[in-house]
């Protein structure tokens, strides 16, 4: 029994805006216990939880796994080849052979789009999303709205500038229709090249000149440029993305004095942005590194029936 | 033996007849067509087809048959079954086989196998270059002497213009149809789905409408250039339609289809669900582009439909959207497609039907003219109108059951098939 409206988390449509809300007030619960010396609760004692990830991932998968652990559940990494054309067993097959092992939640992070609604077909088990392709990401978009709520204390009339790789984009796909749907602005900042072809679809608007725009907004979410995409030339030269886009000490004197950056991790240092702005006060990448693991913690307590235990005090 | 079919509403635009009569068929032709109860039988079966609708046999000038080398999809023999069970008299298939037809050895197997295993009659198209390689011409006479119709690197389009000029003057030599699937590669690389929305939406690469417009325009120009007959293939997009209205009204040798799948399905019909059996190439596009397609339809700048039958294994089509193959199958939905969606509503009337499916694709091809007179060939489709059928609640006939169109409540069905005068479709059940 989940206490979300939904079974699953494949896209952050599945959640309603009471939804998101009391995982981030459920969050926010469980950052106080991973402030303690002892952290770990007893919530998903005897739960096996399943990462699933199909495509290469240190960060989102370590954040999984400590998440499992701390709600003492069962934890288990079954690391495969990404498609059946490379390793011979279909991605149905391995969600059946996980099915019959009567696993409670699986976590997928697959690099193809939709892999996630394929293993609701052929599990019972709860599947959480760990991104896939270049669809969605919603545990980031989670812990992004977590961030960004603890700074300014709401999400509503803030005004997001999401900046980068906008098409290739998984983060700004789960990120972006949920900031609308509480009541944020999102422009997605770009080059033409480096835009989906209808951004109005996830509910951004779009600019391309970041100097013009850049005093605007409360956040600054700077995407990471994958070194993969430059053999497609979506722009010319690292050195003239960082020229036009990266945020510098020029571009941080030039935000507004309060506005926060905002990165998914990890960084291309001199590229998005340069050290001034990795380092400065005003970017909260590691505070949401912190935040992902009880964002996540919540997560799976309120999908495995939050009622069950109750939370430890 | 002689066969009197009884009763029928019979439709021919050529003849301009849309009527209730019966017909006599004997030794593969029609002997006689008159009024109802004029003809009269000797000795022989009469068939009572009364609220029936009896046209000139259909022919789907777009169908992989799979063989050889792919026969765990389809073969020829169930892919004859397929048409005959869906109305059609006659099918062409494309050469993307393994091995590629693209010499007249290929050819001369595949028309020698269809005569051996299938009633439906199977022409031929040879590829256009060899081993759709779009590098270098096939054998293009070899095949044309083989029984080849028309050329055709389906599957793929040829990429480079120089190599397209070369393989449409060549092709002029033997005096039939280039057949053109438009898709320029630099801009639909890994496309999955139209771009646009949908693309946004579900994470997926796009193929934009650019590159199949890109392509049509080049072929339409060349086809002016090496004054060879062009036929474009599934037109998907609202802007190829423009084109090719524009060069017909130029008076270019210049055709089209559209396929039932780019008519009645949309982008807007992927959702969340990812279902691979709506993967196309072309993809699916706007609801915009498949209202300008059927208004093409009516006012003749769509010359046929024809279905692009495409079967996969169930294996195949059980992956992630991205590794999936494209297509759908559609030999035995395509008519009662056609009469659900636009017959039915008036938005195309019976002739319009078989000018589309029929007579035109015939045209085109230059297959000998079948009509509903005295001496002509007797490839009859008869159709009952009425009928309510779900999309495989029985199975098909295909081998393969990735049909688009799958649960699906569509009206009226092809009853009785006759191919030369014998029946490949009786009743609804296919014979032989």
């Amino acid at each position: 029994m989940s206490t979300l409206s939904s079974k699953h988390l494949l896209t952050m449509s599945d959640l309603s805006c009471e939804d998101i809300y009391s995982i981030l007030n459920t969050a926010r619960t469980f950052k106080v216990v991973n402030d303690r010396a002892i952290k770990k609760l007893p919530t998903l004692r005897g739960r096996t939880v399943v990462n699933l990830f199909l495509e290469p991932s240190t960060r989102t998968r370590t954040s999984f796994e400590i998440a499992a652990k701390r709600l003492s559940a069962d934890g288990i990494n079954f690391a495969a080849s990404a498609s059946a054309t490379t390793k011979g067993e279909s991605l149905i097959d391995t969600a059946q052979t996980l099915d019959a092992m009567d696993c409670d939640l699986v976590v997928i992070r697959h690099r193809y789009a939709g892999a996630p609604h394929t293993l609701t077909q052929h599990m019972r088990a709860h599947i959480i999303n760990g991104g896939d392709g270049k669809h969605q990401h919603p545990t980031q978009a989670l812990l992004d709205l977590f961030t960004m709520r603890e700074h300014f204390g709401h999400i509503q009339n803030l005004n997001v500038a999401i900046v980068g790789d906008i098409a290739h984009s998984r983060v700004f796909g789960s990120l972006a229709p949920a900031l609308v749907a509480l009541g944020a602005q999102v422009t997605a900042i770009a080059p033409p090249t480096l835009l989906p072809a209808r951004p109005d679809a996830l509910g951004a608007q779009i600019a391309s000149r970041l100097d013009e725009v850049i005093a605007d907004f409360d956040v600054i979410y700077m995407l990471r440029i994958q070194q993969e995409r430059i053999e497609e030339s979506p722009f010319p030269s690292l050195r003239e993305y960082a020229m036009l886009y990266g945020i510098n000490a020029s571009r941080l004197a030039r935000m507004k004095p309060d506005a926060i950056i905002m990165h998914p991790g990890p960084v291309n240092r001199g590229v998005e942005l340069s050290s001034e702005a990795v380092d400065t006060a005003r970017n909260l990448l590691l505070y949401q590194v912190n935040a992902g693991v009880a964002v996540r913690m919540a997560l799976m307590y309120l999908l495995l029936g939050g009622e069950q235990d109750g939370l430890a005090a | 033996m002689a066969l009197l079919l009884k009763g029928a509403r019979c439709v021919d635009p050529l003849l301009g007849l849309d009527g209730v009569r019966d017909i006599l068929v004997r030794d593969g032709r029609i002997v006689e067509i008159g009024e109802a109860g004029t003809v009269t039988l000797p000795k022989g079966q009469t068939i009572d087809l009364s609220g029936k609708v009896l046209v000139p046999g259909l022919v789907d000038m777009h169908v992989h048959l799979r063989e050889p080398g792919q026969e765990y999809k389809e073969d020829i023999a169930s892919g004859g079954r397929a048409a005959a069970r869906g109305g059609f008299t006659t099918v062409l298939a494309m050469p993307n086989t393994l091995p590629i037809c693209d010499r007249g050895s290929a050819v001369t197997f595949v028309l020698d196998r269809a005569r051996e295993v299938t009633r439906t009659r199977v022409s031929v198209a040879g590829s256009l270059t060899r081993g759709l390689m779009g590098e270098a011409l096939a054998e293009m006479g070899d095949m044309a002497h083989a029984g080849a119709i028309a050329f055709t690197d389906d599957g793929r389009g040829v990429q480079d213009a120089s190599m397209m000029r070369r393989a449409m003057d060549y092709a002029r030599t033997f005096d039939v149809p280039v057949l053109s699937h438009c898709q320029d590669e630099t801009l639909s690389r890994g496309g999955v789905v139209n771009e646009g929305l949908v693309s946004t939406r579900l994470g997926l690469t796009g193929w934009p409408a650019a590159a199949e417009e890109i392509q049509i325009a080049r072929d339409i120009v060349l086809s002016e250039l090496t004054s060879c007959a062009l036929h474009l293939q599934h037109v998907s997009t609202a802007a190829g339609v423009e084109l090719v209205r524009a060069a017909k009204a130029k008076g270019l040798s210049v055709s089209c289809e559209v396929t039932p799948h780019h008519l009645f399905l949309s982008e807007d019909d992927l959702d969340e669900s990812y279902d691979t059996k709506l993967k196309m190439n072309p993809p699916l596009r706007t609801r915009d582009d498949c209202a300008l397609l059927i208004e093409a339809l009516r006012d003749g700048t769509v010359d046929c439909i024809a279905s692009d039958h495409a079967p996969h294994a169930a294996h195949e089509k059980a992956l992630e959207f991205e590794l999936a193959p494209f297509g759908t199958t559609g030999l035995e939905t395509s008519l009662a497609l056609v009469l659900t969606h636009l017959v039915r509503p008036g938005i195309l009337d019976w002739t319009d039907l078989v000018r589309l499916m029929a007579h035109n694709p015939r045209r085109i091809l230059g297959l000998p003219e079948v009509s509903l007179k005295a001496h002509a060939i007797a490839d009859l489709t008869v159709i009952d109108p009425v009928c309510e059928w779900t999309v495989g609640e029985d199975g098909f006939e295909s081998k393969s059951a990735n049909s688009a169109f799958v649960g699906q409540t569509l009206t009226g069905r092809a009853t009785h098939v006759f191919v030369g005068g014998f029946a490949s479709l009786e009743d609804g059940k296919v014979v032989a």
